[in-house]
């Protein structure tokens, strides 16, 4: 677990792919309102949930965002008809492969939008950010540096007492 | 007699496949052993440490490094061959991308230490007896590498030049490989050596290939009897051809069986996981998420079956241990 102190005072990176014919216009209704919801989201705008590829994802946290979040049309309103289902379909993938490789279920979310829904734009918002920040950092690439230095050459003179390996 | 190349071989976390793949060179190997001179191949002929460290740096031409790196031994080694050496190759999926044995990255160092020297059924370790580091014996002080917490690439290591992929690679990619470090055009650093096209495109099945495949379920090679006239995608059994580089001239599914993607990615593939992850689902019939996850249970193991040669080159690299 991450230091409780750091877990505290910590604010989540969420990167979030908004398809341009919902979800993006209804976040843009939730500013124009101006709906207040938490700072922590980067939005992409996308022209359809369809064209998230899984690598995407996969570099928003490997880049260090705590979470993702997909906002697409709901079924049957996607402008091209089945992006929305394949973004789904890969969704639904991705979610088991990332929960085997360590990464919490809550950390990536699919969200249907319309163009009206400004306020649900905002509660998803701002609960993904709560639900991050009970489960603390994911901060993959400070992880990965940490491990890294394992990787720092050792003088080969440098005569090491006895020590038992890997403890 | 004027001065051949020079050549070398060597190996660190690897089977032993990609080494046997250079003596299937068969007749080929008196060209290349005429050609050039091999200076360092501890797996076929004695030569010690000592003996590369005495060479001059950068006197070898290039030197083949097959396996993943998972010891510090293997980092020492790297870096040593990288100094002696003018061009470093990555040979074979383990050094290029990790390999099978970056599977282990799914697992942390403790656990596999556990299960190696005390959980697995085959051992009888009633002293816990683990590797030490390094002990005192006769007054001697004994050391071992140490296994490191994660299995890395060729290239998270040391500086590569050029890749030839595999598993192992097939002795004509080797061939044509030495024949373009002996012309002396070399291809831009970083250069994969294998045509930078799908495995499709090299396939018999080609024509075969459905352009709208919609799954509805999907097959594991055991489950079905393999039509050998037809795109095994088309018969839902997972072949990562689609995502995976040609070169091989599709070995696999000439012996029916489906591609499991050991050449890696094209170049314009960061993820070759997450690929072929994408182009599988989006062509499943199901629209809910009940139906989707029918066809999906069928993909018991996507972390195997996606990454299975190159989890360590992943975006990911790794399970992140305590999240869930
Ligand atoms: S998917 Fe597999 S069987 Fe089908 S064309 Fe591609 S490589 Fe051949
Ligand atoms: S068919 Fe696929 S798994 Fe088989 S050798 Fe070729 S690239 Fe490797
Ligand atoms: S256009 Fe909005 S999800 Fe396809």
């Amino acid at each position: 677990m991450p230091d409780s102190e750091i877990k505290n005072n910590y604010e989540p990176k969420i990167v979030a792919f908004f398809c341009n014919w919902c979800t993006y216009t209804a976040a843009d209704l939730a500013g124009v309102s101006r709906l207040k919801y938490a700072p922590n989201v980067r939005v992409i705008r996308i022209m359809c949930s369809g064209r998230v590829d899984p690598q995407f994802i996969l570099q928003a946290f490997a880049s260090g965002a705590d979470g993702v979040l997909i906002g697409g049309c709901h079924p049957g309103d996607c402008h091209y008809s089945e992006g929305n289902y394949k973004m789904l379909r890969r969704f639904r993938l991705l979610k088991r492969m990332l929960k085997s490789l360590g990464i919490a279920e809550k950390r990536l979310r699919l969200e249907w939008i319309s163009a009206s829904e400004g306020e649900k734009v905002k509660s998803v918002i701002n609960e993904m950010v709560e639900q991050l920040k009970v489960l603390g950092p994911l901060a993959i690439p400070q992880s990965l540096d940490k491990i890294n230095e394992e990787l720092k050459e050792i003088p080969e003179e440098e005569i090491r007492e006895e020590e038992p390996a890997h403890a | 007699m004027p001065d051949k190349p020079k050549i070398g071989f060597y190996w660190c976390a690897s089977c032993g496949g990609c080494e046997e793949s250079v003596v299937d060179l068969a007749e080929d190997i008196i060209m290349v052993a005429d050609a050039v001179d091999i200076v360092f191949w501890p797996v076929a002929m004695d030569f010690k440490r000592s003996d590369v460290e005495a060479m001059d740096d950068g006197s070898i031409l290039a030197t083949m490094v097959n396996g993943a790196i998972r010891t510090s031994e293997q980092e020492e080694m790297a870096r040593l061959i990288r100094r002696k050496s003018k061009i470093v190759i990555a040979y074979g999926s383990c050094a290029h991308m990790g390999g099978i044995p970056s599977l282990a990255n799914e697992f942390p160092r403790q656990q596999i230490m556990d299960f190696m020297y005390e959980g697995s059924p085959s051992v009888v370790n009633p002293d816990k007896t683990r590797p030490m580091l390094s002990v005192k014996h006769n007054s001697m002080n004994v050391t071992l590498p140490e296994i490191r917490n994660l299995v890395r690439t060729l290239d998270q290591v040391i500086d590569v030049d050029y890749y030839i992929p595999g598993c192992p690679p097939t002795p004509k990619l080797l061939k044509d490989a030495v024949l373009v470090l002996l012309s002396g055009k070399l291809p831009p650093k970083g250069t994969v050596l294998s045509p930078d096209e799908a495995l499709c495109e090299q396939c018999k099945h080609k024509d075969t290939k459905p352009v709208d495949v919609s799954f509805k379920q999907f097959y594991r090679p055991h489950m079905v009897i393999i039509d050998n006239t037809k795109c095994l995608l088309s018969q839902g059994v997972i072949c990562m051809g689609p995502a995976t580089r040609a070169g091989c001239e599709a070995l696999c599914i000439q012996g029916n069986m489906p591609c499991s993607g050991c050449f890696g990615p094209t170049s314009r593939v960061k993820d070759q996981g997450a690929k072929m992850l994408s182009s599988l689902c989006s062509n499943i019939s199901a629209k809910d998420e009940e139906g989707i996850d029918a066809v999906l249970d069928g993909i018991p193991d996507p972390v195997g079956t996606f990454y299975r040669y190159g989890l360590a080159s992943s975006l990911l690299r790794k399970k992140i241990p305590e999240d869930v």
